[in-house]
């Protein structure tokens, strides 16, 4: 246990954290005050939720994924974190689903704007995925890069510990291989583990998960340690090229991937291909994939009052743009087809966004594939379009 | 390419949610089911910080109902009274119908692209306006008569469905004094009308100009500025010198929501005032 002794450990060090011991890193990040975020199994899924104990985590719990499917399955082999990613994101806890952005009261004939309420305690989350750090550096252009910036987002942000997991499995959905987002966590994490038979390989990323770790005991990883971790993602992003490159019976499942190339002019130069009209004939409108998508930002603001009329909320809940009511107008809504609205969300995801914040808006989680209720598969969607163009 | 404009000096950078209480002092009748609000800022730090440019917008709340994004009207030399032409059609703005002089409004803005006055200086000026559309040219037409001679010829080309729905008509005099040609016309006549009938595109198509020296600015329906932009593409007027202003659904005004998109545009953000050459490929998508 902790002798007392502080240390300070460089950012880019190693420790090595016996399996038995995780929870430990759960009890410092308490006592450090923060609000602890980490994977748990609720209604059949691995979603985020508070984690207090790491008896919480879903040990021994793989999840298997494919256009409009998710089940759990057990497996005494797998680890803390062989799950991927469910249908939470860091979006749930940084731009969460429903947000108070201004409360007034009424003062006499007027309104009295209130001033912000003190923000929540800070979030460490525990087991987040290399996609969903390139996510969150997406939704950080769109609340914090431009010239105004969203105070609720950014005081969560800024305070936000980030304990990243190297994925040393990928889903049937996962392409974040292509989308160069992954499986490696790159950088923007406090602390990155990374699962080993008995233990965790542990890099520090930051001043805040070195301060975090300063009291610890814990050994620094051998070297073999260190490239036993740097080489486990590195495998997995190898074998997730290999096989979403072989033919179909190759090696069942096959991972998804997409071809970027010229997608911009690709999606933006055929707003009018017939295209649209066939996914449409499939698309429910049901706005999942946006729900789920760790990069969708689009929200409305409601009014809500209290009974007497005299305490007023702005209330920002999440939006979809394949709500009709999203593009409403006095004289009528401007995407009135199924077609217009997963058109607009599919050129937005992958071409107008790279207009508007210099990245594509797809991380390649896989997450619209595995959580729309009929499988429309956007990296299939692309590939159709691509060859219907190019013939 | 698409630009930002920066953080306006009455908008807080780090909280756009902000609002400021304003009053209104005035309610001005134009035609049915439109009416001309003139407010002021309750603290006069804000008044006398208060910016804005011609084409922008502010967000005009109504705690309890909502919001709804309204082009500033007035004159952009005189920011400490700020002018909303308003048509009552949703729920807010048929909330604001029933407010009057001295009732409370809240305000964010000013936000949002503006007309180029600055770089179309020493050229000639085409404004075609349809309907409400005239009310974001209403401040380009004050700029340009009260800095008439840094500008070639002017003309206005207004038109509107009926004579009486014709806006801001006790102006034109005053407008026509200061140098610049006002021709109106209308779908639709009544016996009274001895004017033009027909549609705004018909005008630019009669409209003697100089291509070369010309520019455009557009605002109103977008089926009108649609027409009104081919007529001055086939004069030769380059894309690059014909501005448009569009109206989308707005709802944060910054560009976090989603909802006023177009193609690479947050209309909100990058707008509402764009140059055609920006938007040329987004604008005859249908749906889109």
């Amino acid at each position: 246990m902790p002798d007392g002794t502080i240390r300070k450990l460089p950012v880019g060090a190693w420790l090595s954290l016996e399996k038995p011991r995780l929870q430990e890193l759960l009890d410092l990040l308490r006592q450090a005050g923060y609000r602890t975020i980490g994977p748990r199994v609720a209604d059949g899924a691995i979603v985020y939720d508070e984690l207090e104990s790491v008896a919480q985590l879903p040990l021994g719990i793989l999840d298997e994924q494919d256009g409009g499917q998710y089940r759990l399955t057990s497996d005494p082999k797998a680890g803390y974190f062989d799950h991927v990613v469910g249908p939470h994101s860091l979006k749930n806890y940084l731009f969460p689903p429903r947000e108070t952005v201004q409360e007034l009261v009424q003062l006499g004939a007027g309104w009295e704007p209130q001033p912000p309420p003190p923000p929540g305690p800070p979030i460490a989350v525990i087991g987040v995925r290399a996609c969903d750090l390139h996510a969150l550096a997406v939704q950080d252009r769109v609340f914090l890069e431009g010239p105004y910036v969203d105070p609720g987002y950014q005081s969560r942000r800024e305070r936000l510990f980030l304990a990243a997991v190297n994925c040393r499995r990928a889903a049937a959905t996962c392409f974040c291989h292509s989308m160069r987002t992954g499986p490696a966590v790159p950088s923007g994490f406090d602390l990155a583990l990374t699962e080993l038979d008995d233990r965790f390989a542990l890099e520090i990323g930051s001043a805040k998960g070195s301060e975090l770790l300063a009291r610890v005991d814990w050994p620094p990883c051998t070297r073999a340690e260190i490239e036993q971790a740097r080489e486990q993602p590195r495998n997995l992003e190898r074998e997730l090229h290999r096989r979403s490159a072989a033919s179909e019976s190759a090696d069942p499942p096959r991972p998804r991937s997409l071809d970027t190339t010229g997608i911009r002019d690709l999606l933006l130069g055929n707003l009018t291909h017939p295209h649209w009209q066939q996914v449409a004939e499939r698309c429910l409108s049901c706005a999942n994939c946006t729900l789920v998508c760790p990069t969708c930002f689009c929200s409305s603001v409601e009014e809500t009052a209290d009974l007497t009329g005299e305490h007023v909320r702005r209330e920002r809940v999440w939006s979809s743009c394949f709500n009709l009511e999203h593009s409403h107008l006095s004289s009528g809504a401007v995407r009135n087809s199924i077609a217009a609205r997963y058109r607009q969300w599919l050129t937005h995801k992958l071409a107008s966004w790279i207009d508007q914040f210099g990245t594509s808006g797809c991380v390649g989680c896989g997450r619209c594939i595995t959580w729309c209720p009929v499988g429309i598969d956007l990296t299939e969607e692309v590939a159709a379009l691509r060859r219907a163009t190019e013939c | 390419m698409l630009t930002v404009p920066p953080a306006a000096p009455t908008v807080d950078r780090l909280n756009p949610w902000g609002v400021h209480a304003a009053r209104i002092l005035q309610v001005h009748a134009e035609i049915p089911d439109v009416v001309t609000y003139e407010l002021e800022f309750h603290d006069p730090a804000v008044r006398a910080r208060y910016r804005f440019q011609p084409g922008q917008f502010n967000m005009l709340y109504l705690p309890g109902i909502g919001e709804a994004a309204i082009s500033l009207s007035s004159d952009p030399g005189r920011p400490e009274r700020l002018w909303h032409t308003v048509r009552a059609v949703g729920n807010v703005t048929r909330a604001l119908a029933r407010r009057t002089a001295g009732d409370q409004v809240l305000v964010r803005g000013p936000f949002g692209s503006s007309w180029p006055l600055e770089k179309c200086r020493g050229h000639d000026l085409v404004i075609a306006a349809g309907g409400l559309g005239l009310a974001p040219l209403r401040p380009v037409l004050y700029h340009l008569a009260g800095h008439r001679s840094e500008y070639g010829s002017v003309t206005l080309l207004y038109g509107a469905r009926r004579p009486r729905a014709l806006l801001y008509t006790s102006e034109y005099d005053v407008w026509r004094a200061a140098g610049i040609d006002v021709l109106t016309t209308v779908d639709l006549g009544d016996d009274a009308w001895q004017g033009n009938i027909g549609v705004v595109p018909a005008m630019v198509e009669r409209l003697p100009l100089e291509p070369a020296r010309t520019w455009v600015f557009t605002c109103g329906p977008e089926i009108m500025m649609r027409f009104v932009i081919f007529a001055v593409l086939a004069r030769r007027v380059s894309p690059r010198d014909v501005y448009l202003s569009l109206e989308r659904n707005m709802n944060c005004a910054v560009g976090f929501c989603g909802h006023c998109q177009l193609g690479p545009a947050f209309i909100c953000k990058h707008g509402p005032v764009f140059s055609y050459e920006q938007m040329r490929p987004y604008l005859d998508i249908e749906d889109f």
